[in-house]
């Protein structure tokens, strides 16, 4: 039987990576780091679990390694955050178009300058298009169930693409929640042994990542592309499978007191259970008022979001990702590309707040939903606002 | 290597764009983009292979006299081997059109 302990989140994780039998953990833990690898490392020093781990000399290096590593057919994880997964870049982009499924937790956090350690979406919103799979995680539960989700998607043959956990630094990567760790039983029973339908093989050769020459580099781009919007049924099934085992349910979009409501709050990560309380608080003054929050973030669940957005008038649309000479944060702008010249759409609002680890208090989720409805009266001069920043 | 093989579209091309066949490359004729192709003076040749050795794309075959020859499908015009050949036995001759 599982059991619900008292435990650190990047912990947790760590367990829940052993738990699903990690062959390869290359990692290269630089500040600002969580204790995901750190732990993997112990648990795989103590024989907890048989897995290489590979101290590698950098985080470009460390994603360098996990290519090599699910290419010959290991199940391969690493964990990264703000500048280190930056660093990973340069490599990001080649298991995804290869379809080679690594599995990576990444603690979001701000990007410098100036120096920052703490939480926001900056640093995964730099890498939104490097064709990953990508979820967001509310709280420590969901960060364990996502990460064993994540291979589970991953590594089905009918999708095969990498996949990244995104957690919010600090917020939950160094918080102890009660967390419901499965049995090893159970996990096996959800997450098969690794099949790769291709693996580097002395016996059987084959050549990964040639040259894509101007004839085949679009159709090759095309086909990842095409895989991405496939996968979102394979995430589905998971996700029902996942259900069926452990008994937590998971959507691409979590809806919240959305009926009826007037306007919707939209977020993504663990600004959302403020933004639930701020829900209660609002609804209990007679306000109808709702949240959404997006898990699924690549593939984008168009349909569903439409679908869960349903009779609302006003979205607003809370980014925590700042992108200068924008015309708004990467959120609002996939949802405001999504609702465009749709009959009925709602009207879209675009915010940014909870920046390099400012609190976004149940106060300031009102004020957002007083200004959007404000902006639904009286278009507003500009195309977002920044909430809570000081002028003086 | 634009060979009308390599053309295919999105739903044809490999999984993840591996090469499935080994030493395909066998297949493309790589030297179509040389602007520059080696000439051997058998006059000055003295079979030594130094060309052999250092042809980055193994080009170079001997024949039944024992001169080094190279394949023109394969051969990029580097020049490496003229410049390696302890004999000056070997000149880059410009391609034509």
């Amino acid at each position: 039987m599982s059991k619900r302990v008292g435990i650190e989140v990047s912990i947790a994780i760590a367990e829940a990576v052993g738990l699903a039998r990690a062959e390869v953990i290359p990692a290269y833990p630089i500040t600002p780091q969580t204790h995901i690898v750190e732990h993997l490392s112990e648990m795989v020093a103590n024989g907890e679990v048989d897995a290489e781990f590979v101290p590698v000399e950098s985080e470009h290096a460390a994603m360098s390694c996990c290519c090599g590593s699910i290419a010959a057919g290991a199940r391969t994880f690493t964990s990264s955050s703000s500048q280190g997964l930056s660093l990973m870049s340069e490599i990001l982009y080649i298991p995804s178009t290869m379809r080679l499924p690594i599995v990576m937790v990444v603690a979001n956090r701000a990007m410098s300058a100036p120096i920052s350690i703490w939480n926001d979406h900056q640093d995964i919103m730099v890498q939104r298009d490097i064709g990953w799979i990508q979820t967001f995680a509310e709280n420590g539960q969901e960060a364990v169930d996502l990460t064993l989700h994540a291979f589970r998607v991953a590594e089905d043959r009918n999708v095969s693409l990498p996949m990244i956990v995104n957690i919010d630094g600090f917020t939950l990567s160094h918080v102890i929640e009660p967390i419901e760790l499965p049995d090893q039983e159970e996990v096996d029973k959800f997450l098969p042994p690794f099949k790769p339908r291709y693996k580097l093989d002395p016996r059987r050769p084959i050549s990964m990542g040639p040259v894509g020459i101007p004839e085949v580099y679009t159709e090759a781009k095309v086909a990842h592309d095409k895989a991405m919007k496939k996968a979102k049924r394979y995430i589905l099934k998971a996700w029902d499978e996942f259900e069926e085992i452990f008994g937590r349910k998971y959507n691409p979009v979590e809806s919240y007191r959305t009926e009826d409501a007037e306007v919707l709050l939209v977020t993504m990560g663990s600004i959302s259970e403020t933004a639930m309380t701020a829900v209660d608080a609002m609804r209990d003054a007679g306000q109808k008022v709702g949240l959404l929050r997006i898990r699924l973030w690549r593939p984008f669940p168009g349909q569903e979001f439409r679908k869960a957005v349903g009779k609302a008038k006003v979205l607003a649309v809370i980014d925590r990702c700042l992108p200068p000479g924008a015309l708004c944060g990467p959120v609002g702008a996939e949802l405001r590309s999504l609702f465009y010249k749709i009959p009925g759409a709602p009207k879209i609002f675009s915010f940014v707040a909870g920046l390099g680890g400012r609190d976004v208090t149940v106060e300031r989720f009102e004020e957002i939903v007083d200004k959007a409805r404000a902006f639904a009266k009286k278009r507003p001069r500009e195309l977002y606002e920044v909430i809570g920043v000081r002028e003086k | 290597m634009a060979n009308s093989d390599a053309i295919v579209g999105w739903k044809t091309i490999t999984f993840g764009c591996h090469i499935l066949e080994p030493g395909n490359a066998a297949n493309f004729r790589t030297g179509d983009w040389r602007s520059q192709r080696p000439v051997v003076d058998k006059e000055k040749c003295i079979k030594c292979g130094m060309c052999w050795v250092f042809c980055p794309d193994m080009a170079y075959s001997q024949d039944e006299d024992g001169y080094f020859v190279v394949d023109l499908e394969y051969c990029k015009g580097c020049g490496i081997c003229a410049h390696e050949c302890p004999k000056d036995a070997i000149t880059m001759v410009p391609e034509e059109g």
